[in-house]
């Protein structure tokens, strides 16, 4: 490594730490506005999203295609891809570090050491032409700072920790299944022992049995190492099986937000409600399912007042214009929804 | 006795590669009765897509009789096969990659009545006729008029998927094999899909062969279930028999894979280990020996074969 | 009645396809300046007899008025017989088109099913036909034209001839690999399984969906027969003189580099004009073909 690497690496490592600030929880997300902008249309991904995440929890955010869920964690690792993505607003902190205020050089080190993410598709999100020891030592090198023998000695171990024979260090993606390969992305997002981790739908091209597997297997590394996880997901199962806490996103909003058992059992928007209801569940089985009618609005052309009105069995003509009323249940619980501005009204799950 | 639509016995397909024989389809035996789903399940690679393309003779079986209404289709040359096309017929898991992409939604959809005669007439009449047949269609499925002339490109996967649905419907068939119809979709779109195939199978009394990887769908939607297992069919049973008695330890690993969206007791039950192993050349014992940490000698002397337990319910396993 | 009037109006924005086309063709500016272009050129050449009569402005030489430079009487100069260099270059027009225009459609008519064919059924037919090509591109094609011409002699449809059969291996190989990317896609698979022809499938569904990378090559073919037929020329290998070809016109500028440049730039910014524009309007077409660049 040249001695100016080694000097620019030391000068951002130094600024780091003057611009951290004190902070309880791991992640802070405030107000969070991102849109992508093109000559012919504004997309609106992310509208105003907030949530906080304590240390060694996990946030389940739970949401169909195009609700936002990977834009909003694209920018808390500061990589919305720009153009055409825009950040319009907000705050996002990881550790006391505002994530927007960072140079390219401290989000370099920030990135993979105390914030990483694991990818959705194995199959792609490994480099076919470098073996997968390298590919783990790679974070390792550049972020612990170890020489390439060691590193490849933690990558070693890395694989055991994940279930592969430490043997196999020096063979390439290929030669894996998609179960082991997903364990190789888990082994690369963990080598330099982040406190924060993103999983953006990691088990949704897997096996079932082999979900299960890599399930079990994140929710031990993530006890033992003390991280703390959010995890994008479609499936409720997964969230039910890992999550602390879950937020439910419709349409580039948080429409609910809860604790694990105040979402899954005081369910209190009706989006929430429709997911469950169109869930085909393996242990009650009714006749039909009861599908959420029509289609998730374009992003890019978003009606007034709330997004799911159209959708809504429950929605009146105040929920199509205006500001969305949040009402709150709890500390920890709260709902996006206008129809309780009217103290009677419940939802029927769970009623 | 029952009116059997389809029956397939001993049906092979071994696919050549450089390391040896790909078993894919390995001696599966089934017959479905008109009007009913058979669900069949099982993780990637196990060889339910080449049984259900097979069964289309979308790819050549290598030995084996499938028998539509009676009359074995695996002798039957290409013409006779396109006539029976009509009967017979698939929708895709990818409503992406199923459609093409240079051509609309009423022009996918009338595509198949090029190749058969369905509609009477000529000149403007038959095109009105088409024309009216395809909204008809369009009605059917729950696309709207104004999609007509809409490239599939321009649409979300839901509506590509009753697109598909609606170009297997044109046919009029008997029989449709559906090929994970949903596992691309998002769950509220899912459940649309999944009510729209069952809302048809009542109105036009099809069969449907619904091949999927995600039992919770199957558990709402087949009448009777095969699990297969590296080209195999594992167990098969009614459907209400497997969910609530599944003898099979590759079945019961399936089963307790799922996670089920509601808040349990974290179990601590152990899950099934290892992966499943590569098709190619396999030795002859239970496919499932690996996996199954049962070492009896039975399960290494042969392939156990599919014995009755219970009315009805099939197992194919020696500890049994 | 709601219905009715529905299907009447997903009648009538029925659209003419090659309508379709068109108007997305006109939003690439490029493309439209390309397309005016080789208009104006194609009229050119088609015209050439009445605008420029052969005898007397092509062929007829002036010792009077020999390498005159640019000027208002002869906008290109003239060479060193002096005649009109405008004159001949538009007169030009003529061959290089013809040229690079047919040793193309002559090589897409023959490599494009031969390809096919190859990559669609595969196989042993397949393996056996690709040697066979492949002969023919391990040879350089402009080595290749040089040996046929030298065979066949010197003339304009000997010239197509030899370009075209190094062109034809081009087509079958690109042709061949798009066709065995498009072949697998699950909308073929889904035409099978409604009984469609072999045929029909090969002509609707895997042709259409190969037709960007062919035409891309098919335009840039263009430019390249242009070129390698002005470079023959330029060699003496080409069309014989004085037919004034650009690449001939080129050829004879060489002797006179140093003296009068004006010859060698006009035939030249003859044929790097009409390459650019022959590629300008080949891009716009693939895109206005394309209905997923549609708005």
């Amino acid at each position: 490594m040249s001695i100016f690497k080694k000097l620019t690496r030391g000068n951002s490592e130094e600024s780091l730490e003057k611009k951290r600030q004190k902070m309880d929880a791991a992640v802070e997300v405030e107000n969070l506005v991102v849109q992508y902008v093109t000559s012919s249309e504004t997309v609106e991904a992310v509208n105003g999203i907030s949530f906080s995440l304590a240390k060694k929890h996990t946030l389940g955010l739970v949401g169909e295609t195009g609700a936002g869920k990977t834009t909003a964690m694209l920018a808390l690792m500061n990589m919305v891809p720009d153009p055409p993505g825009v950040v319009k607003s907000g705050t996002v902190k990881v550790n006391g570090l505002d994530m927007r205020q960072l140079t390219p050089a401290e989000l370099q080190n920030v990135r993979g050491s105390e914030i990483a993410m694991i990818f959705q598709d194995p199959m792609t999100s490994l480099n076919p032409v470098m073996s997968v020891g390298e590919q783990i030592a790679e974070s390792i090198i550049l972020h612990r700072h170890l020489s390439e023998k060691e590193a490849l000695e933690e990558a070693k171990k890395m694989l055991a920790m994940v279930g592969i024979d430490p043997n196999r260090v020096g063979e390439y993606p290929h030669q894996f299944s998609g179960g082991m390969r997903q364990r190789v992305g888990i082994a690369i997002a963990l080598a330099c022992n982040p406190t924060v981790l993103i999983a953006d739908e990691p088990t949704s091209a897997l096996d079932v049995t082999i979900q299960a597997q890599i399930l079990r297997m994140m929710k031990d590394l993530k006890e033992k190492n003390d991280t703390s996880l959010i995890m994008i997901t479609h499936d409720l199962g997964v969230v039910a099986e890992l999550c602390d806490e879950v937020a439910v996103m419709y349409a580039g909003r948080i429409v609910e937000y809860g604790t694990l058992e105040e979402v899954f059992n005081q369910t209190k928007h009706p989006y929430t409600e429709g997911l469950f209801n169109s869930l085909p569940n393996i242990n009650s089985r009714q006749q039909k399912l009861q599908p959420i009618p029509g289609l998730m609005p374009d992003p890019a052309n978003l009606p007034k007042g709330c997004a799911f009105a159209d959708r809504c069995a429950y929605a009146t003509d105040a929920c199509r214009s205006g500001d969305v009323h949040i009402q709150h249940f709890s500390d920890t619980h709260y709902a996006a929804c206008s129809a309780y501005l009217d103290p009677a009204f419940h939802i029927q799950r769970g009623y | 006795m029952a009116d059997i639509i389809l029956e397939v016995k001993n049906l092979k397909k071994y696919f050549k590669s450089p390391k040896g024989n790909v078993h894919a389809v390995d001696n599966v035996n089934f017959s479905i009765e008109r009007g009913k789903t058979l669900g069949i399940v099982g993780e990637s690679g196990c060889g339910k897509s080449s049984t259900g393309r097979t069964i289309l003779r979308l790819i050549e079986p290598t030995s084996g009789q499938i028998f539509f209404e009676g009359k074995d289709i695996t002798k039957l040359s290409s013409r006779e096969m396109t006539k029976l096309r009509r009967d017979m017929q698939i929708i895709f898991q990818d409503p992406f990659s199923s459609l093409d992409p240079r051509m609309t939604v009423s022009e996918l959809i009338a595509e198949p009545l090029n190749y058969h005669k369905i509609l009477e007439g000529s000149g403007r009449e038959l095109e009105q006729k088409k024309e009216k047949y395809i909204l008809d269609l369009m009605d059917t499925v729950g696309l709207a008029h104004r999609l007509y002339n809409a490239y599939p490109h321009e649409l979300d996967g839901g509506r590509r998927q009753r697109i598909g649905i609606a170009r297997a419907l044109a046919l009029n068939p008997k029989l449709i094999v559906c090929d994970e119809p949903v596992s691309a979709l998002d769950v509220s779109i899912q459940a649309q899909i999944l009510n729209l195939l069952k809302d048809l199978q009542r109105e036009r009394g099809l069969t449907y062969i619904f091949i999927t990887h995600n039992l919770s769908v199957v558990n709402h939607f087949a009448d009777e279930i095969a699990v297969m297992y590296l080209g195999s069919v594992v167990e098969k049973a009614p459907v209400d028999e497997l969910f609530r008695n599944p003898l099979h330890p590759y079945t019961k690993a399936l089963l307790s894979a799922i996670p089920v969206p509601e808040i349990r007791e974290k179990k601590d039950e152990p899950l099934i280990q290892g992966e499943v192993v590569s098709p190619i050349n396999l030795p002859e014992e239970c496919r499932f020996r690996k996996r199954c940490g049962c070492s009896c000698e039975a399960c290494a002397a042969g392939i156990p074969q599919l014995r009755e337990v219970t009315p009805g319910h099939f197992v194919a396993c020696c500890n049994l | 009645m709601a219905k009715k009037q529905s299907s009447a109006a997903a009648a009538s924005v029925k659209q003419n396809r090659a309508l379709e086309v068109w108007k997305q063709f006109r939003r690439n500016k490029g493309a439209m300046v390309g397309l005016v272009i080789l208009i104006l050129l194609i009229l050119i050449a088609i015209f050439a007899d009445v605008i420029w009569d052969y005898e007397q402005d092509i062929i007829a030489t002036n010792s009077k008025a020999r390498l005159i430079s640019p000027c208002a009487e002869h906008p290109f100069g003239t060479d060193n017989f002096g005649r009109d260099m405008l004159a001949r270059i538009g007169y030009g027009t003529r061959y290089s088109l013809i040229i690079g225009f047919s040793s193309v459609v002559i090589g897409l008519l023959v490599g494009v099913p031969v390809g096919a064919a190859s990559g669609y059924i595969g196989g042993k037919f397949d393996t056996i036909l690709m040697r066979f090509v492949d002969t023919f591109t391990i040879i350089p094609s402009l080595l290749m034209t040089i040996i046929l011409v030298s065979i066949m002699g010197t003339s304009m449809i000997n010239l197509i001839i030899a370009l075209s059969i190094s062109a034809i291996p081009v087509f079958t190989r690109i042709t061949r690999a798009s066709v065995m990317v498009t072949r697998n896609n699950d909308y073929i698979e889904s035409a099978r399984a409604i009984g469609a022809p072999t045929t029909t499938i090969l002509l609707k569904h895997v042709l259409p969906n190969c037709f960007s990378p062919i035409l891309v090559q098919a335009t840039l073919r263009v430019g390249t027969a242009i070129i390698s037929a002005a470079g023959l020329s330029y060699i003496g290998l080409g069309v014989p003189l004085p037919t004034p070809e650009w690449g001939a016109l080129l050829s004879a500028s060489k002797s006179f580099l140093t003296r009068a440049q004006h010859m060698c730039l006009f035939p030249g910014l003859a044929i790097m004009i009409t390459v650019m524009v022959i590629n300008l309007v080949g891009d716009g077409l693939r895109d206005a073909l394309d209905p997923k660049l549609k708005r």
